[in-house]
């Protein structure tokens, strides 16, 4: 009987989901969209991860485990492997730790300065990821202005684990707190004044309500962590020394030693690594969240004003933040100093030399990111408006996979890239065409994801009533859904180009002579040791960065009043 | 152990910034008793709540006492107050079953197992929530919630029992049944209790004594029927229930009250207010003490709607408005609009401000 019901339901299923395929193409336009968008998305995300692990099993032409043996025969290899989730475990839980202490400040204590939390939590948006690393050897390392200005140590060593961790905690500790301090907003109060009301402690409230609450936001935050540090490519290759991860690893036998198939088994470790981490995160964690049960935050919280709680807080907090504005700080001014570590004086001498092997890679970087940005933006929202408001084969797949390709590491991407694009069928390598769809493809799982959430807020009656009176599916997206989530857009755009001027892992795969890019060229200068030039480089790139997103917010909030307010 | 409750001078001022405050309560006198029910009842914003919290804890006193039995709690933290909250909206913890969540206060007085297990157990069975002892909060209705949150805060047996308009989350029916749930409670288990609500038939339906509140002041303390019938002024009239506000001049002096005269009728009214002769003077009556077809005045009608269980008159009595509710319709004469209706007092139930 039970069965025989399972099989109706299973043939209703199938029923429907062929009328709503029949239904998609009556409307022209979704049903191009929607077939380009998934090509898209085959092409450019499914693709070459398929190539990645086809190549990993051949050698020599024919079918074998030769790479992956290749890995566990060798120490090194195994050594790398170990270093990578050494560096992700030890990273995600001090950056957790860090990021919970600013979370818990920012929610619930009373105390001056918090914008300063939100701005702190931005600086690793707009700068590239090696920024921290290269401030951290300038401050700690052999010739640092404290290991060695006011210290004295002599052979003070910061390259390798310890220095990277320090450099990945700084980078990564405010993800933490994002996920974080929004989860401890959304606590209600009353749950923890009906514990102080029932007997417990201020500590008490804290170890028997809040923590136990926050328990899977904080390994939420965790895994978020662990999967930035083991995708991680500036920082170790900067900072990390002989400490290689396997990042690196992949983009050092691939480009490096030229040996693509030697460096596919590696990714796909890498890759399952990290999509282990992100499925863990997405479907078991996820889903026991307690704080939607508490529901409606129903007075605004007391914050705690004793002393003895605030001061000691608020002086970790004060020189962590110290330590992190420091090494941003430290890009600007050294991009006038002589030589670091011996000859402090002022020179304009790395802005001249910037200035003489001319304005390229500056130009073609932003050039390219302003042309990937609006893609992005719109890809993003049309793919969002698909996936939670229409109905068709494939949803299912355009939205994993999106989702997915958060978790997917740069160098992986890159690595992938490489593989298919640069033999026919389609050959796009050395193109200005690859490089702006790395870009749309690393920027539009984030731009989705604000995409849908801003979406899944609005009454999808409001887009049926444009519906009725006459709109067909395109008309309905750009004359109702848009406007509407606005915010979300922009945002959006805001992040893609940020992203974009940022990337450095899968773009160092794909750059060439006839496109020089700023991070790849800023790297490159580190590596022939040009300090001061590498500053100018990153101190231009935080400065277009941090202007286009003040112009943006700008034009966004000079637009954008009348969008804020609908939210049924 | 129940104890009383006693306020003293009590007032609250929140600081909004440097040249603005917010007087939420103002010099505020309360005793109750042991084992009484009390109800704070207001519009909202007029402080009910926040003396409430004063008393439970979280909100410090500007100026005043609170005594709990003969104990000052004012700088008492609210885990070492004797008292225990149910909150509006349940407040349950998220993470623990209904067993945990009424046995979290006594795990943290470190009572020994057995104690609580059985202590818990009688609350289970009192409130007969045996059944989902080991559901989840989020596995649960909002009646289902407010009921654990109540079992939760009784088996502190606390010396008072606090309420901040625990049943305004759950819809009509509902709140009935909980508010006599809670009455029938309270009577079996005698705690001194006080309960927040803008609610009037809540107040009404479970109280000992009222407290009506306005902008942070104390307008009347009394039985539910003192304040219906003889409410201390104009603007509790009108919060509980309907009132009409009538004017009158007073003649003499009687035994018990005055005499007073109202549009050229003289009625006997018994009262203790102190006035002297020819003083004008505000009275009260309800719309259901307004006599239709008595020959003491002449009006029109204005509005006239039949409710079923009454029928709901507007008239015009020489440019204002009286309502008046006509009980049992039943068979009676129905006025038409801007039909002329004569209209009388019942002497007794008129009420002199």
């Amino acid at each position: 009987m039970a069965e025989k019901k399972k099989q109706s339901n299973k043939s209703l299923k199938m029923k429907s989901e062929i009328a709503n395929m029949i239904n998609v193409t009556h409307d022209p336009v979704l049903f191009i969209t929607i077939l380009t968008i998934l090509l898209a998305i085959t092409m450019f995300i499914v693709l070459p991860l398929i190539n990645i692990l086809k190549e990993s099993f051949l050698y020599e032409g024919n079918l074998s485990l030769h790479h992956y043996t290749e890995i566990f025969r060798l120490t090194y290899n195994k050594e790398i492997i170990f270093n990578t989730l050494k560096l992700g475990i030890v990273v995600s839980i001090i950056s957790t730790i860090i990021g919970f202490l600013f979370a818990y400040a920012s929610a619930y204590l009373k105390m001056a300065n918090k914008k300063m939390l939100n701005a702190i939590a931005i600086l690793p948006i707009i700068s590239p990821p090696f920024v921290v690393g290269l401030s951290a050897i300038l401050l700690f390392g052999r010739i640092g202005l404290i290991s060695r200005g006011i210290f004295g140590f002599e052979n003070a060593e910061i390259y390798g684990f310890r220095g990277l961790v320090l450099v990945q905690v700084l980078t990564f500790f405010p993800v933490a707190y994002l996920v974080m301090v929004g989860l401890l907003q959304e606590i209600d109060p009353s749950v923890e004044e009906a514990a102080r009301d029932l007997g417990a402690s201020r500590y008490q409230v804290f170890s028997t309500v809040t923590l136990p609450l926050m328990v899977p936001g904080i390994a939420n935050a965790g895994l978020l962590v662990f999967i930035q540090s083991v995708a991680d490519f500036g920082n170790p290759m900067v900072i990390g020394g002989n400490y290689t991860t396997m990042a690196v690893q992949i983009y050092m036998q691939g480009i490096g030693s030229l040996n693509m198939s030697g460096a596919t088994a590696l990714a796909i470790m890498l890759l399952l690594i990290s999509v282990f981490a992100f499925l863990l995160q997405k479907y078991y964690i996820g889903k026991k969240s307690y704080i939607t049960v508490t529901g409606k935050v129903s007075r605004a919280r007391v914050l705690i004003d004793d002393k003895k709680i605030v001061k000691p807080i608020s002086i970790i907090i004060i020189l962590i933040s110290i330590l992190v504005g420091m090494m941003y700080i430290l890009i600007p001014i050294g991009s006038f100093v002589k030589l670091w570590g011996v000859d402090y004086s002022l020179t304009l001498d790395h802005y001249k030399y910037v200035f003489n092997i001319g304005f390229k890679p500056i130009y073609d970087t932003t050039r390219l990111a302003l042309i990937a940005t609006p893609i992005t933006g719109i890809l993003s929202m049309i793919v969002a408006f698909l996936v939670v408001r229409k109905k068709f084969l494939g949803r299912t797949y355009m939205d994993f996979t999106t989702m997915l390709s958060i978790a997917i590491p740069g160098t992986v991407v890159g690595l992938g890239y490489v593989i298919t694009f640069n033999k026919p069928p389609i050959v796009l390598t050395g193109t200005g065409v690859i490089l702006i769809i790395a870009f749309v493809m690393r920027s539009m799982p984030v731009g989705i994801r604000s995409g849908m959430a801003a979406l899944q807020q609005i009454d999808p009656s409001i887009e049926e009533a444009a519906c009725v009176l006459g709109a067909d599916s395109k008309k309905v997206f750009t004359s109702v859904t848009l406007p509407m989530i606005k915010p979300a857009f922009f945002s959006g755009l805001v992040y893609a180009f940020a992203r974009s001027m940022t990337l450095v892992s899968t773009i160092i795969f794909l750059v060439s002579a006839k496109y020089s890019l700023l991070t790849v060229t800023t790297m490159s200068q580190i590596d022939q040791g040009k300090i001061g030039v590498a500053y100018v480089y990153s101190t231009i790139l935080i400065v277009i960065v941090g202007s286009i997103i003040a112009i943006m917010s700008y034009a966004l909030k000079k637009m954008g009043t009348s969008t804020g307010k609908i939210d049924n | 152990m129940k104890k009383g409750i006693s306020i003293k001078d009590m007032t609250k001022i929140f600081v909004i910034n440097n040249d603005k405050n917010v007087v939420a309560v103002n010099n505020v006198n309360l005793e109750v008793q042991p084992g009484e029910f009390v109800t704070l009842l207001g519009p909202s914003g007029c402080g009910k709540t926040t003396l409430l919290r004063m008393v439970a804890g979280f909100e410090t006193l500007t100026e005043g006492k609170i005594l709990i039995g003969e104990e000052n709690v004012a700088k008492l933290t609210p885990d070492k107050r004797d008292t225990a909250l149910v909150f509006q909206n349940y407040a349950l913890f998220p993470h623990l079953n209904v067993y945990d969540n009424i046995a979290y206060g006594l795990k943290l007085q470190k009572l020994p197992k057995k104690e609580i297990t059985e202590r818990v157990q009688k609350i289970l069975d009192l409130m007969k929530m045996n059944d989902f002892a080991y559901r989840v909060p989020s596995q649960m209705s909002g009646g289902q919630q407010q009921r654990v949150s109540l079992a939760r805060a009784l088996v502190m047996e606390p010396g008072v029992l606090l309420f901040d308009e625990p049943l305004s989350n759950l819809d009509a029916k509902l709140r009935i049944h909980m508010r006599d749930e809670i009455r029938k409670l309270q009577k079996e288990v005698g705690i001194t209790s006080l309960y927040v609500t803008h609610d009037q038939s809540e107040a009404m339906g479970l109280s000992d004594r009222v407290v009506i509140m306005k902008d942070g002041v104390i307008q009347q303390v009394g039985s539910p029927k003192e304040i219906y019938q003889r409410p201390a002024n104009s603007f509790v009239a009108n919060f509980i229930g309907r009132a009409n506000d009538i004017n009158g001049t007073i003649q003499s002096k009687t035994e018990e009250g005055y005499v007073i005269d109202i549009k050229g009728i003289t009625y006997n009214v018994k009262s203790d207010r102190k006035y002297s002769v020819g003083d004008n003077v505000g009275l009260i009556i309800r719309p259901e003490s307004i006599i239709i077809g008595k020959e003491s005045y002449k009006t029109v009608v204005t509005k006239s709607i039949f409710m079923g269980e009454n029928h709901e008159y507007e008239v015009n009595w020489d440019g204002k408005v009286i309502q008046i509710s006509q009980s049992n319709p039943f068979g009676k004469i129905e006025y038409e609009l801007n039909q002329e209706m004569s209209i009388g007092f019942d002497e007794s139930s008129l009420h002199l401000l």
